[in-house]
């Protein structure tokens, strides 16, 4: 199992602020009246924390391709539970 | 050489029973010991929902509610699907005969993570210890907690959604062990084609729970929030919409029925062969329909909810869905069917139950069909023809395919045999008694009687007493089944290592196996199911 080959400390301090930082835009899109595109930011900005923490403080990055074939399969279920939520209620 | 020929390890006395004391079973790391305990505590539950089962079908012999009233009805149904879907149908074959075999069939010792196995079981036994708590107010939501009564409900609706909670993250752990056992731990020669098609249905079973338990675990939380902190997620008057909910829970609700029926599938797999001694028909066909059961049986849970008020695009897109999930299904009974003919069939109990799993199964599958389209749906929903249907596919199903597997592996797990006789009686009563049972519920079904309510129209009065005979032979019948069972734990004959002459590795070890399963790791060099050769 592979986990990179930088400066760890440096790398997760790193990620610590980037996700410290996302944590501050979140509260401050929060703010801004953007309609129905506010779940959209904070969704997107929700889904780039995750990533992070997947690929740094849980190592994915230096994963072999079998954990990352199971770390994103289910991205699929959760894609096909929002289209099929979606396609009741947007359309009832 | 393994997969033909004689046993590496004769019997060796009590094997990984050998070991006495409470200590030995609360603390083991011994997969054939979980195991052992998830068959207890499932049978347990399994005849406590029986209970509750004969206790509604008495209610049900007078068209009014005149032994236990209409709330001590709801209760009672609730309690027998909880117990039935949440700790019993859903753990007995993956955790039970899952654990105890899944390590044997691939030529391991153990499974990948043994203490995560024994956490697993005790996460389920908190789960249902904090599910009786919940008896001091006891649910009457029905097993399907819909809101916006369950939101409301002066029950232990939140109780008992955290006992739920932790039956589904025992669910989950032992889902993760499973497929991280399979991919690390097969013996040397055992590639995923030489794998025997129960560990295929399992693998299928262990992604269905890994994927979808936790969606149902979030739901029961947001349904706890929602009556706790009165945020609100279901309910309308303050933002929320009660068919979210039922999307949430039928996202989970309906592949999980696959992972009730796929293990069981799994069983039926290797029985027909060994008793027809002939080859499985389309290996790689009943193996990847697997795989598409659990994939496409994500994609139909709306046809739960045609009559929820969803919208018409929606309706459409899950009736069409549902047609296509069918394939795979039907996939397999072809190939049994096939592996059957001009086979040389020989009726022993397991073969009996096998062959029941594909008769009253096929029932089961041909009448959802009806519920599947939208215009029969509208008339069948929530009748008694839905609770036929759903009988014959999970105690046509797999429960009948769990007493296969039973009387299958039972000289495996215990080094003794069954009295053929007795389990063949107990088999011609269940038979007999399911099917006058459940399939009278067709009938009121589809003349209009709704499932659910303690009262009914006196015109249906007869069948509601020719069900509730049913269900006494039915019962008779299971009890006869369990007194063989305690019969032979305490006195059957003892058990050669392979009394069915089969092929997969766990017969290469003793029975009882030993505590390392097989004094060398076995080397596979063919498939399982070389039947019909001078070898087998």
């Amino acid at each position: 199992m592979a986990h990179g080959t930088g400066n760890p400390r440096r790398t997760g301090i790193a990620v610590f602020v980037a996700l410290l930082l996302l944590t501050a835009v979140t509260v401050l899109v929060s703010y801004v009246d953007l309609g129905l595109w506010n779940v959209v930011v904070a969704l997107l900005i929700a889904s780039a924390k995750a990533s992070l923490v997947a690929l740094f403080f849980m190592h994915l990055k230096g994963e072999s391709r079998l954990v990352w074939g199971f770390a994103l399969f289910p991205i699929v279920f959760l894609s096909l539970i929002l289209i099929g939520t979606l396609a009741d209620t947007m359309l009832r | 050489m393994t997969g033909i020929g004689q046993p590496e390890t004769e019997g060796n006395g009590r094997g990984y029973l050998a070991e006495r004391g409470w200590r030995s079973w609360a603390f083991t790391l011994d997969h054939k010991r979980v195991g052992a305990m998830y068959l207890w505590t499932t049978i347990f539950f399994f005849l406590v929902g029986g209970v509750f089962a004969l206790l509604l079908r008495l209610e049900l012999l007078s068209p009014q509610a005149k032994y236990f009233g209409n709330h001590a009805y709801n209760v009672f149904f609730t309690l027998h699907g909880s117990m039935m879907i949440f700790l019993f149908i859903i753990p007995a074959i993956p955790s039970g005969l899952g654990n105890f075999f899944i390590p044997l069939q691939l030529g391991a010792r153990d499974v990948a993570f043994p203490r995560l196995n024994i956490a697993s079981y005790w996460v389920f036994a908190a789960g249902f210890l904090v599910v009786i708590g919940s008896l001091v107010a006891p649910m009457d939501t029905g097993w399907t907690f819909y809101t916006p009564y369950s939101a409301k409900s002066a029950a232990a609706v939140t109780t008992l959604s955290l006992g739920i909670f932790l039956l589904g993250m025992s669910s989950i752990l032992t889902g993760l062990n499973f497929i991280v056992t399979i991919h690390k731990l097969r013996a040397p020669g055992m590639t995923w084609h030489r794998m025997p098609l129960f560990l295929w249905s399992m693998y299928a079973t262990s992604i269905i729970q890994v994927i979808a338990t936790p969606v149902v675990g979030v739901t029961f939380l947001l349904l706890a929030a929602e009556r706790v902190f009165g945020v609100g997620f279901f309910d309308p008057s303050k933002g929320g919409d009660p068919v979210l909910f039922q999307h949430f829970f039928w996202f989970y609700s309906h592949p999980v029925v696959y992972v009730m029926i796929l293990p069981a599938m799994g069983i039926v797999s290797e029985v027909i062969p060994v008793f027809s001694r002939k080859p499985i028909f389309g290996y790689k066909a009943i193996a990847y329909s697997s795989m598409a059961i659990a994939l496409g049986g994500f994609l139909v849970w709306g046809h739960h909810m045609f009559t929820s008020g969803m919208s018409p695009l929606a309706n459409a897109i899950f009736s069409l869905m549902t047609f296509f999930v069918a394939v795979p299904t039907a996939v397999k009974v072809f190939n049994w069917t096939a592996t059957l003919y001009r086979g040389s069939i020989t009726f022993e109990a397991p073969m009996l139950y096998a062959l029941t799993f594909i008769f009253l199964f096929i029932v089961g599958g041909l009448t959802g069909p009806f519920l599947g389209a939208l215009a029969t749906n509208v008339q069948l929903h929530d009748t008694y023809f839905v609770v036929a249907h759903f009988h014959y596919t999970m105690m046509g199903g797999t429960v009948m395919g769990f007493f296969a597997g039973l009387h299958y592996w039972f000289p495996k797990m215990t080094g003794r045999m069954l009295n053929e006789k007795v389990a063949r009686a107990a088999w011609a009563l269940i038979f007999v008694g399911f099917n006058v049972t459940f399939f009278t519920m067709f009938i009121v079904g589809v003349r209009g009687m709704p499932r659910r309510y303690a009262e009914y129209l006196p015109k249906f009065q007869l069948e509601n007493v020719i069900s509730t005979a049913g269900s006494a032979v039915l019962a008779l019948g299971i009890l006869v089944m369990c007194w063989n069972l305690l019969q032979g734990l305490r006195k059957g004959a003892p058990a050669s290592a392979n009394p069915w002459r089969a092929l997969s590795l766990e017969w290469r070890a003793a029975s009882p196996p030993a505590t390392e399963n097989f004094d060398e790791v076995p080397v596979v060099t063919e498939w399982p199911y070389g039947y019909g050769t001078p070898k087998a």
